[in-house]
């Protein structure tokens, strides 16, 4: 097989995004993740569809050379949960707003998560409805001011991370949009996980929603508010690389290492691989001024997906059933004979 | 005693009973039985829409009609010759539908004061207080009779009640001269794994309440339904829902086309979910989603994956899959979508059958939307409806709407089964080269059919975008005025130029004439059993049935032109008239109309008609 580029997967559209909207540095970034994928397990191009909803972010199937679907509001995840189920071969990824996922589509979202079938959801989070021009989506703050909330909004939002943990997801991680070798990573390791990935992008809208993610992704505060997860490695952030995540028997709490009795050996090292989903949710929770924001793969277990299922168990009852064609169905039960 | 054996051409019966007294299965015993002896027949069942109402009450009251005749019969039949009642409550809601003649048999032992009352009846005597008192009352204590019969049975007492009506089956197949073999098997092969103890006991009773029956004064004459001829071959019974599922299996075979199934369930169209559940030993999938929405989009995203795919629904979900149809619309792609019509708006009437969603079936969706539209006629008539469907959304590459109704979908009929040997193959227009840029032009179509080709994922070098943003024929995104309407022409075209490939429209009788009775979809055998009844009493009239909606057959327009009168008989107020009228606006056209969540009485076609004459 043929090594796959970064321009294997650029289609010949123009790419209408905002200049410096977060959305582009994503597509980048996955651009520059499916040739390790394809690599990694031997993938041709014709293999992939992406799917998207309705958004600025869904307009993302047209840029990528490879198959593609632009569906309606809300729904990518039921098109993928389609495309998946009719042909388990296919790599389907999908790119879908806040909006787009956790709003409209919030129910085929959490189902899709629920039934573990192998897909890739890049969530675009800019906390802001983008095409529609700046309202309020289920991600904004508490208080956020946009068009259809003048005065502030007097709803709190979702954090995606424990609604995809809440759900039981088997794969949640989260990045900036800024941080393309992170993001690459990420997606490849969603790639190889065989079930439902999340992975949340928090995106910048340069336009209705500029900062969007400003009091962590700032570069002046960036290591002290977040922390990079990665598996086997020490639980460590900061600008000085001095303060650590502990758990102290009731709960984890952030701490500064070599202070308050805290020294390196204690600090907790992160398995996203382990079954403590109860850890995972306590760390897509964290925010400040308390807590880092996590970034990176929080949680990537292995559990049964939907897919096989459907597809194992077809094979089975073939194996299993007196009826293989549909004159065996029709005369199947009972019958009689005229003569 | 001597019984006088009085040969019928045909006899409808009416098992009711409270939800938990087993009437369904006593009714469709009964069916097969019949259909297995050689009679024609047509059955349907009446659910109340509570699954488990007060017991006792009118609400909790079950039906199953059959009607079998020594002839083909079209339909389930309109009034009874024979009322099962096993309490008043069922006597109080199916009094109305006795013929003059009929013979009422109930279960005495529960006509007591509180039977009674509950019921809603204000006196002792509930016949007279009905009207129905001059009947042929078979007024008999079957609980106790079924006590009797199996006291040393060993069986407690809950279990011996529910063989009541087994008691009520014997004493139905002795008035109707029935034999008793197939029940007796039935049972056998029903129950000889996991309750072989009920075999015995439930042959007793049944056997009992015959004898019952044949020593009872009351019960002068018995009646004898003489097989009628049909063709030879395999028969068996089909209900409409179960049709659908195995036409849409059918398809799948003919093209080669895995099926899959999104639905979310919803009366009365969940059966062909469950049918299909049960059939992957014939590869197909099916995904019971969250919601409608999820039913038709994992569906879309199947058939872009290359399967040949299916959305089953009702009315309410058809609303919900709106904004998709018009997704599988501007995607051309091949879909179906099964609505099994029932009693609206909003949730309606859920269990009973109505043709409401004609005008949301045609015009139901944003922006110029066309999806071509067919009706089923019968319940059998459902598996050809289903596969033709499928047939023209793979190749014709468009969503296809397939009416159906309740009274289609939960009645059954016996059927001469079909060799698949006999059905067409089916062939998508499969993508298979390239543009001269070596690009693949999704929306390039053949110039005869104006239908595009269909490339799937995994064909190398065919990668493309699909959605539901306008495109031009390339596949790219395009906001021109005039590219914007000439694809919304092709698509119109295209759907109009299936009517090059259906059937012309059959008219039975005389080709010209005063009048024409029209109808469509599930009115089939009410309206047929009205034509010939108005032809015997010596009217001429001709009758032509659309199974095509969407687009009309290509003739429809001529055959309208014989006409002085075309009466629309519907269950609406008249959605397939105006519809009729649009498009043909010479046409001097009447209505027809019940919307009453009930099929048609045959006698309200046959005044209809004589009205017209
Ligand atoms: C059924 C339906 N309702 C509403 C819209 C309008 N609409 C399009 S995109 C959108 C929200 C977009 O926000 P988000 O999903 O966060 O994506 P973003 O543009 O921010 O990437 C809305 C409300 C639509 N296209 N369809
Ligand atoms: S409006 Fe915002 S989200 Fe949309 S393209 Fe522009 S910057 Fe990006
Ligand atoms: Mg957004």
């Amino acid at each position: 097989m043929a090594t796959l580029s970064f321009k294997d997967f650029k289609s010949d559209q123009e790419v209408r995004w905002c200049p410096g909207c977060g959305d582009h540095a994503v597509l980048a970034a996955l651009q520059r993740a499916l040739p390790k994928v394809s690599q990694a397990l031997n993938y041709e191009k014709e293999r992939y569809v992406v799917v998207s909803g309705i958004g600025c972010s869904s307009r993302l199937p047209y840029y990528m050379d490879t198959y593609g679907f632009h569906g309606i509001h809300g729904r990518a995840t039921a098109i993928s949960t389609g495309i998946k189920v009719a042909n388990p071969w296919l790599t389907v990824w999908q790119a879908c707003g806040d909006g787009d996922a956790l709003a409209i589509g919030g129910n085929h979202f959490i189902h899709a998560i629920r039934r573990n079938i192998d897909i890739n959801i890049i969530l675009f989070n800019n906390r802001i409805y983008g095409l529609t021009k700046g309202q309020y989506s289920p991600t904004s703050k508490f208080g956020a001011i946009t068009k259809t909330s003048p005065y502030g909004t007097v709803e709190h939002p979702f954090n995606p991370g424990s609604l995809v943990l809440g759900a039981k997801g088997t794969f949640f991680a989260r990045s900036l949009d800024v941080e393309l070798k992170l993001n690459e990573e990420i997606m490849t390791a969603a790639a190889l996980h065989d079930g439902t990935s999340v992975m949340e992008m928090l995106t910048n809208c340069v336009i209705f929603n500029d900062g969007a993610h400003r009091e962590i992704s700032d570069p002046e505060v960036r290591a002290d508010r977040t922390i990079v997860l990665r598996a086997g490695e020490k639980m460590i952030f900061g600008k000085n690389r001095d303060r650590g995540l502990v758990y102290d028997g009731r709960k984890i709490r952030a701490v500064h290492i070599g202070e308050g009795g805290y020294s390196e050996e204690d600090i907790l090292v992160h398995d996203p691989h382990s079954d403590n989903i109860g850890l995972h949710m306590a760390l897509a929770d964290m925010k400040g001024p308390d807590y880092p924001v996590a970034l990176g793969v929080i949680r990537d277990v292995r559990d049964v997906t939907y897919d096989d299922g459907v597809r194992d168990q077809v094979k089975d009852v073939m194996l299993k059933s007196k009826i293989h064609c549909v004159d065996d169905l029709l005369h199947s039960g009972s019958t009689w004979e005229v003569e | 005693m001597e019984h006088k054996i009085i040969d019928v051409q045909d006899v409808v019966i009416r098992f009711a009973g409270d939800s938990g007294d087993g009437m369904q299965l006593t009714g469709s015993l009964f069916a097969n039985m019949s259909a297995i002896y050689g009679n024609g027949l047509s059955t349907f069942p009446d659910y109340p829409a509570e699954i488990r109402a007060p017991q006792g009450t009118v609400s909790g009251v079950s039906g199953f009609q059959v009607h079998i005749g020594s002839e083909k019969v079209n339909t389930p039949g309109d009034y009874c010759d024979l009322l099962v009642a096993m309490n008043p409550a069922a006597l109080m809601a199916n009094a109305k539908w006795c013929k003059r003649n009929a013979m009422i048999l109930v279960d005495e032992d529960s006509f007591d004061e509180a039977g009674l009352r509950k019921a809603g009846f204000k006196t002792d005597n509930p016949f007279a207080e009905l009207g129905v008192d001059d009947r042929v009352l078979v007024v008999v204590p079957i609980t106790t009779l079924t006590e009797e019969s199996l006291k040393d049975s060993g069986m407690d007492i809950k279990a011996i009640h529910k063989c009541k009506n087994m008691f009520t089956l014997g004493m139905a197949c002795f008035v109707y001269d029935r034999p008793l073999d197939y029940i007796f098997e039935y049972l056998e092969s029903k129950f000889a794994k996991k309750h072989p103890e009920v075999i015995e006991p439930n042959k007793k009773v049944l056997k009992d309440g015959f004898n019952y029956a044949a020593n009872l004064q009351v019960i002068a004459d018995t009646y004898h339904i003489a097989p009628s001829h049909p063709k030879k071959g395999t028969y068996r019974n089909i209900t409409g829902n179960q049709a659908v599922a195995w036409g849409l299996l059918a398809a799948s075979e003919k093209s080669g086309l895995p099926l899959f199934c999104g639905s979310y369930p919803i009366t009365p169209a969940t059966g062909i979910l469950e049918e299909l559940a049960i059939h992957k030993s014939l590869g197909a999938k099916t995904l019971q989603a969250e919601d409608e929405i999820a039913g038709i989009c994992t569906a879309i995203g199947a058939s872009y994956a290359g399967n040949l795919a299916v959305t089953t629904t009702s009315g309410p979900g058809l609303s919900l899959k709106t904004e998709a149809l018009g997704l599988a619309v501007m995607a051309e792609l091949p879909l179906v979508v099964v609505d099994v019509q029932r009693a609206g708006p909003s949730t309606g009437i859920p269990t009973k059958t109505e043709q409401t969603d004609l005008n949301q079936a045609l015009y139901g969706r944003n922006g110029e939307c066309p999806i071509p539209v067919i009706a089923a006629h019968s319940p059998a008539n459902c598996f050809d409806a289903a596969f033709t469907a499928a047939k023209i959304a793979l190749e014709h590459m468009t969503p296809v709407m397939l009416l159906s109704e309740g009274f289609l979908g939960n009645g059954s009929e016996p059927w001469l089964i079909p060799s698949m040997k006999d059905y067409p193959v089916i062939k998508p227009p499969f993508a298979k080269s390239l543009g001269a840029d070596g690009k693949f032009k999704p929306f390039e179509r053949d110039p005869e059919t104006l239908v595009p080709r269909w490339a799937i994922p995994g064909q190398k070098g065919f990668e493309h975008r699909v959605g539901g943003l306008e495109k031009n024929h390339d596949g790219v995104l395009s906001s021109d005025p005039a590219n914007h309407a000439l694809m919304v022409a092709e698509r119109e075209a295209k759907v109009q130029k299936i009517a090059d490939f259906i059937p012309e429209l059959e008219v039975d009788g005389p080709a010209s004439g005063k009048l024409l009775v029209v109808g469509w979809g599930g009115t089939f055998g009410h309206i047929l059993s009205a034509v010939h009844e108005v032809r015997e009493a010596g009217m001429t009239v001709s009758r032509a049935h659309f199974d095509y909606i969407y687009p009309v057959p290509r003739n429809t327009g001529k055959v309208l032109a014989g006409f002085e009168k075309i009466l629309v008989c519907e269950l609406n107020s008249g959605q397939f008239a105006n519809y009729l009228r649009t498009l043909f606006p010479t046409a001097d056209i009447v209505k027809c109309n019940k919307v009453q969540g009930q099929p048609f009485l045959v006698n309200e076609i046959v005044d209809a008609i004589k009205e017209e004459l």
